[in-house]
């Protein structure tokens, strides 16, 4: 049953996106969200919508993984959304009892709600079409200026590869544990919140013993394999920014170009 | 041949914390393993067969005593990479040491660790997998894979480092026997077409009876040390410290005791049953002998 879990979202595919080194594609998708943030014009975020579309056309990925990407996150649209309309002051619109919708509010509403909607999808983009790996690699190299205030990086992401390692295999683990717990009468699946919290301790503790096990057997394994931390370290896969990551980066800038365009000529 | 490794009188004991008597493994133990064999360490639970192990790469030190491998000392803690790079340790849980998420990242993960230039660790990678036979899932992940392949990325981990030794501990014990043989031809092609050391311990006296040399550990210290036809005669020496012979010794040895003759330093299945053949042509030949006598009565 918990087999089904995906670790990440990534859809293997050879798209000029999936190409793309990592670095660039983080870079991309933070330029997208500084985008999304500076358009002041509901207006201008059609530029956000249509390059979302463009982006995920060149991907390959298919559409209705936007719809999935942003179910988790409707709730709080519906209440940014509620809070804008309501409680925002201006030009009345619609004037019923004391509910009052004002243009300034109903704006801001769509504003706010097209641009978490553009937020979410766009950054879930990344992790379609990066491998995890992939993202730490990147992670780890573009945060290396930040050794020299001493935070410890590569630690960081070796921590960060060795937690996507062993996640399919404590949910094996953890499966075993349940159908060991199963087989000699514990009931996980009746009762209410306080009973079926407790039913998870003689699954826990089992999982954090054989982990403190784990880590130390790999901890030793780790060390006959020479592992001294970062220094001196190499890497067998060198990433290197191709044409297509600078090409991708003049869109991007571009782009925010002509939001700012838009808001000047909305405004 | 020359000593590759050689322990003189070392001693080792596990200090618990704030507990005055630790518990002593071995003491004044004497071992050396040569240049290119491939040799075998028995002993049940707790004869200090692992832990004699973890001091052939430094992972532990002697108390007392002087461990040398390739002329380096152990306690030397500049050559201390230089030891562990020259002798691989393979665990039993090949789960818990394959560090990375892809296969061939996991077999880079040591020479990226020596700082090799990232075109060299291509090349070896490379070579290591192939060596091991599981090039075609470079590119997959690890917990896809099945017990035996998981444990030949493993090695590969381990040969791509090209050391000289390779001390494997129990890397048999979690698979099941296909992954068993697949793990036992890859380790007996290291050491024949290689010529990679190989110290193998485990608890399958079949595994044992391939190697060029067993020893035996009991309580800390060397029991027996020759080679698997002689150490596995000594069958009631070895019952008596928890171990077991291969099964084909285990026959032949039984059929004796009871009264047949047969010789005792069969090791192979294939061994066993030539003799047992001859044992029921001679038998079957003697009681034809027998009635010929009775009939000419």
């Amino acid at each position: 049953m918990l087999r089904d879990i995906t670790i990440g979202q990534y859809f293997p595919g050879q798209s000029p996106i999936h190409k793309m080194d990592p670095r660039m594609k983080i870079i991309a998708t933070l330029l997208y969200i500084v985008m999304l943030f500076v358009a002041s014009h509901p207006l201008s975020l059609i530029v956000g919508i249509a390059m979302l579309v463009l982006m995920y056309r060149v991907s390959g990925i298919p559409m209705k993984m936007i719809t999935k990407s942003l179910k988790p996150v409707v709730p709080i649209i519906i209440f940014t959304s509620v809070l804008n309309i309501f409680f925002v002051s201006g030009d009345p619109l619609f004037q019923f009892g004391f509910i009052e919708i004002t243009r300034q509010g109903l704006m801001l509403a769509i504003l706010m709600s097209v641009r978490i909607l553009c937020l979410i999808a766009g950054s879930s983009l990344l992790t379609y079409t990066t491998s995890p790996i992939e993202l730490t690699d990147a992670i780890e190299i573009l945060l290396n200026p930040l050794k020299k205030v001493k935070v410890p990086v590569h630690e960081l992401s070796m921590m960060m590869t060795i937690a996507l390692r062993f996640i399919p295999t404590l949910i094996e683990e953890t499966d075993k544990i349940m159908n060991a717990q199963k087989a000699r009468g514990a009931d996980m699946e009746s009762g209410g919140l306080m009973q079926r919290a407790k039913a998870l301790v003689p699954i826990l503790v089992p999982l954090f013993v054989s982990s403190f096990r784990r880590a130390d057997e790999l901890a030793m394994a780790m060390e006959c394999r020479c592992y001294r931390g970062g220094d001196g370290r190499t890497r067998m896969k060198q990433l290197h920014y191709s044409h297509r990551d600078w090409i991708a980066l003049c869109i991007m800038l571009v782009s925010i170009a002509a939001v700012l365009l838009l808001n000047r000529i909305l405004a | 041949m020359n000593d590759f490794i050689e322990a003189r009188g070392i001693s080792f004991s596990y200090a618990m914390e704030d507990d005055p008597n630790p518990i002593r493994v071995f003491e004044n133990l004497d071992f050396t393993i040569g240049q290119g064999e491939l040799v075998a360490i028995l002993g049940h639970n707790g004869s200090g067969k692992s832990t004699l192990a973890k001091h052939f790469n430094a992972i532990l030190l002697p108390d007392e005593g002087q461990l040398t491998v390739d002329g380096m000392d152990t306690q030397d803690n500049d050559k201390l990479y230089d030891i562990r790079q020259e002798v691989g340790m393979v665990f039993q849980n090949p789960d818990n040491q394959i560090v990375a998420t892809v296969v061939e990242e996991d077999v880079a993960f040591g020479l990226e660790n020596m700082g090799v230039e990232p075109s060299e660790i291509r090349r070896r990678v490379d070579q290591a997998l192939e060596s091991v036979g599981i090039s075609e899932y470079k590119t997959h992940a690890p917990h896809r894979l099945s017990g035996g392949q998981k444990q030949r990325v493993a090695i590969a981990g381990i040969i791509a480092m090209r050391p000289r030794c390779i001390v494997l501990d129990e890397p048999t014990a979690m698979l099941d026997p296909q992954g068993r043989c697949e793990v036992m031809r890859t380790i007996l092609d290291l050491n024949r077409n290689y010529g990679i050391t190989i110290v193998l311990i485990t608890h399958y006296m079949d595994e044992a009876a391939q190697c060029d040399r067993v020893v035996v550990m009991d309580s800390g210290a060397v029991l027996l040390d020759s080679t698997p036809k002689e150490v596995f005669s000594h069958v009631k020496m070895l019952k008596s410290v928890g171990l077991d012979v291969p099964q084909a010794t285990e026959i032949c040895y039984e059929l004796n005791k009871a009264g047949y003759t047969m010789p005792t330093e069969v090791l192979s299945v294939r061994d066993c049953a030539d003799e047992l053949q001859k044992l029921i042509e001679r038998t079957y030949a003697a009681k034809r002998k027998a009635a010929k006598l009775g009939g000419k009565k």
